[in-house]
């Protein structure tokens, strides 16, 4: 057993954590959430002089070829400082769909340009009424000329509208299972066809609603294999899944710092209000939930790094930490007292994340299903 | 023992029910996204809703229902019973049922202030004619109430007010302040302080906005500067403040929002029976079923709480533990009914009122925030449970 992260993951964290300390701060990210803009321009250009959207690119395609843990590392770093922007729909339903699936021809296509800050990705896979799961794919693609032609509407696509090209998940046929006959698409955003809708949502994380009518990609944009992408629909979302975990359990943790640090300088009754057990009862669960979390999320993340099946852990960091996170906001919330209920104060920007990461790529129900299934029920 | 309510009751919650309907505009269904025992999207908070709310009082005022629960000789009723009937129904409706001024300040006037506090306020209260905001935090005194700093000083025929209070909902909206000030700097804790009665009209008194997190203008900063309010306002006795806040504390604890939880559970069953997910009616999910169920328990176990209180008061009993039980078991419903109804609701439900996509007119989103406050305000949980444990089950103090 190794609880420890390596040298090179502690210098990632600590550089990252410095960074957005400074580039990042949470009056930024209120500010930023009050704008139409997609994401914070010269921020992202930074990112992307660090490296980050090239961190787990291989070294071949214009990336420093790090690992899972590295990126999980990484976004928890991100989910401490609620950094906005499509790090995650590019990286995590981008990059890693494309390394994973890709023809060399798109590969090479798509990873450089990502590496070097200049390409936004993201997925559509969610429609009206459903989870995200495969049953529930009715936007279909139909063979057309060289090509094909697509339709369908998609919701909760996020950073959709600003995207450079889209991974559509569409189904071409039917079979057996509910995932036979789902094809992945690469599609340029900016086709015709394409109607783009912002979505107002709790975070204001730019996710949108996609109408696509009849828009037509040439045969080439299959990503892998067509009626064959349902796997790489999931495999993604089992590592998207992970990266949410690890925002999340940032977020807790910024929130168990920001509380412990006002439960040592609020004075009520003469004392601070961290020396009332009530208080401390709060701060030590927070604590345990967080970190009894943590090693659900690592070892997830170190099991898919190492390349080893993941399904059973990724469920589990998943169905515990959305909740584990909502709990801590909600024990913040009351430690805070009224101060926490204003808009000035940095609380909510947590609340909302830890709901809204809660109900994102399925909640703790769909996932207790998960592990209930991988227990042989 | 009898769980039911007598024809009387009935009758009138018939009655109430169908003022609900005729006087509430049409559209008001959607536009009031009250969330059951939260602060911070009471119904008639926003200044938008000033006129509207002010008229509906004056209406209620005109029916005699503002005063339900007072005593008889102040004009009432006399039944708290009736009081709980009444917001019961109004806050299914997401409606005001009643002020600051006339569920929380009158009862307690009715009980400590002298006969000509009584005649010169309660009438006009009982008309629908006045709005109240509570004057009781401080930026450094909240469960600690006894730690304020606003002081009034004695001048004559009148006290001079210097100070601040903060957190206070509806002042924008009010007519008086219902102030808690240091009467005796050097009185021990609880000892020194007095209760009055400030016009908001008067010189010297700034009010700033606050915005809560769900984005609506409900708190204020009230800044006191040499405002001069005269002796005849009084509440109850000088220095005996801390007292009279306790007292009215206890009706503050009943504004729960009963019907708001009823209506949410209603309208989530309604939900679940029309939509699908994957192809299945959600209220044919066996955990969606579990959950809706497991909620419709805690309520129904609330409004045992609710009634046992009021019937309490009725008999002349000070609720004391209940009163504190239904506080603080209502307000932490409200945020597991929040949280479970966001479960259900899954992806949508992170859509803000005004989206095409958005259920149930993004009411749960909005209440997923407004959630969090009911266990902050008007005594925290943690205050809550102290005393019960203190003054309910006799547990020792430090
Ligand atoms: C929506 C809303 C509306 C409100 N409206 C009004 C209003 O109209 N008028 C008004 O005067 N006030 C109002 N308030 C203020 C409210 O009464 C205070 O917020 C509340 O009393 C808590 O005080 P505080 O915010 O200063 O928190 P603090 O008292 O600083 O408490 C912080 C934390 O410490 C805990 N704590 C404090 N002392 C102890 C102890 N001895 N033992 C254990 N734990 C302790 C608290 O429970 C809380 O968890 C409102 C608040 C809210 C949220």
């Amino acid at each position: 057993m190794d609880f420890d992260l390596t040298v090179e993951q502690k210098l990632l964290q600590e550089s990252a954590r410095d960074f957005l300390a400074r580039e990042c701060p949470r009056e930024r990210v209120r500010e930023f959430e009050e704008t139409g803009e997609a994401y914070p321009p010269e921020l992202w250009r930074k990112m992307a002089g660090l490296g980050w959207m090239g961190l787990i690119i291989p070294e071949e395609y214009g990336g420093s070829g790090g690992s899972f843990l590295d990126l999980t590392v990484l976004f928890e770093v991100m989910g401490f400082n609620i950094c906005p922007g499509p790090l995650f729909s590019t990286v995590v339903l981008g990059a890693l769909p494309v390394l994973a699936a890709g023809s060399e021809a798109q590969k090479k296509a798509i990873l450089p340009a990502i590496a070097r800050g200049e390409r936004l990705m993201t997925m559509a896979l969610a429609e009206p009424d459903s989870d995200g799961d495969a049953s529930s794919i009715m936007a279909g693609a139909t063979p057309a000329g060289d090509g094909f032609r697509l339709n369908g509407i998609k919701l909760f696509v996020p950073y959709g509208e600003h995207a450079d090209s889209i991974l559509w998940v569409g189904r071409t046929g039917h079979g057996e299972n509910a995932g036979d006959g789902i094809t992945v698409f690469v599609v340029k955003n900016g086709v015709p066809g394409i109607e783009k809708t912002g979505l107002k949502t709790l975070v204001r994380d730019r996710q949108c609603e996609l109408l696509f009518k009849d828009v037509r990609v040439p045969k080439d944009s299959v990503l892998g294999k067509s009626d064959l992408g349902w796997p790489v629909v999931e495999n993604t979302l089992e590592k998207a899944s992970v990266v949410l975990c690890a925002e999340m359990i940032g977020g807790a943790q910024a929130v168990l710092e920001m509380s412990l640090r006002y439960a040592r300088e609020r004075v009520q009754f003469n004392h601070p209000i961290g020396s009332f057990q009530a208080i401390q009862h709060y701060l030590a669960d927070m604590w345990m939930d967080i970190h009894g979390s943590r090693y659900l999320l690592y070892k997830a993340a170190w099991k898919i790094s190492e390349g080893m099946e993941a399904g059973m852990e990724a469920a589990m960091a998943k169905a515990r930490i959305g909740e584990a996170f909502r709990r801590v906001t909600l024990q913040g919330h009351q430690i805070f007292g009224g101060i926490g209920f204003t808009k000035e104060h940095d609380m909510h920007l947590y609340h909302k994340r830890s709901m809204t990461g809660d109900l994102q790529l399925g909640h703790g129900d769909v996932h207790r299903e998960r592990v209930a299934v991988r227990l042989g029920l | 023992m009898r769980f039911d309510f007598t024809d009387e009751e009935k009758a009138f919650r018939e009655e109430v029910e169908d003022f609900a309907r005729t006087e509430l505009p049409p559209d008001w269904d959607e536009k009031a996204l009250y969330w059951p025992a939260g602060y911070g999207t009471f119904p008639g908070i926003e200044a938008s809703f000033k006129d509207m709310y002010d008229e509906l009082l004056r209406k209620l005022g005109r029916k005699g229902w503002l005063s339900l629960g007072w005593p008889k000789e102040c004009g009432g009723m006399n039944s708290m019973t009736r009081h709980v009937i009444l917001d019961d129904v109004m806050s299914y409706h997401r409606a005001p049922g009643g002020d600051v001024s006339t569920a929380i300040a009158a009862p307690t006037l009715a009980l400590i202030a002298s006969d000509e506090m009584k005649k010169e306020w309660l009438p006009r209260i009982a008309a629908g004619e006045l709005r109240f905001w509570l004057g009781y935090s401080e930026p450094n005194a909240g469960s600690d109430l006894a730690s304020i700093k606003t002081r009034a000083d004695d001048d004559g025929d009148a006290f001079v007010l210097n100070g601040q209070k903060i957190w206070s909902s509806g002042a924008h909206i009010a007519d008086y302040g219902w102030v808690l000030a240091k009467t005796d700097m050097n009185a021990p804790r609880y000892r020194g302080e007095t209760l009055m009665l400030v016009d908001n009209r008067t010189p010297g008194i700034t009010i700033r906005p606050i915005i809560n997190i769900c984005g609506i203008h409900s708190f204020n900063e009230v800044f006191f500067d040499d405002v001069r309010v005269p002796k005849k306002n009084v509440v109850g006795q000088i220095n005996q403040g801390f007292y009279c806040v306790m007292l009215a504390l206890q009706y503050e604890r009943l504004f729960v929002g009963m019907g708001a939880f009823r209506r949410v559970l209603e309208e989530l069953v309604r939900y679940v029976k029309e939509t699908k997910r994957q192809g299945m009616t959600l209220g044919k999910d066996p955990l969606i079923r579990n959950k809706l169920a497991a909620m419709a328990i805690e309520i129904e176990t609330l409004y045992g709480f609710y009634w046992r209180t009021a019937w309490m008061m009725d008999r002349g009993q000070a609720p004391e533990p209940e009163a504190s039980a239904l506080k603080l078991f209502g307000t932490e419903l409200s945020r597991r009914l929040a949280g479970t109804a966001m479960e259900i609701l899954g992806p949508c439900g992170q859509l803000e009122r005004g989206s095409k996509w958005a259920p149930l007119r993004g009411l749960i989103n909005l209440g997923y925030m407004d959630s969090i406050s009911g266990a902050i305000g008007a005594g925290t949980s943690e205050v809550q449970r102290g005393i019960i444990a203190t003054r309910g089950l006799g547990m020792p103090r430090k």
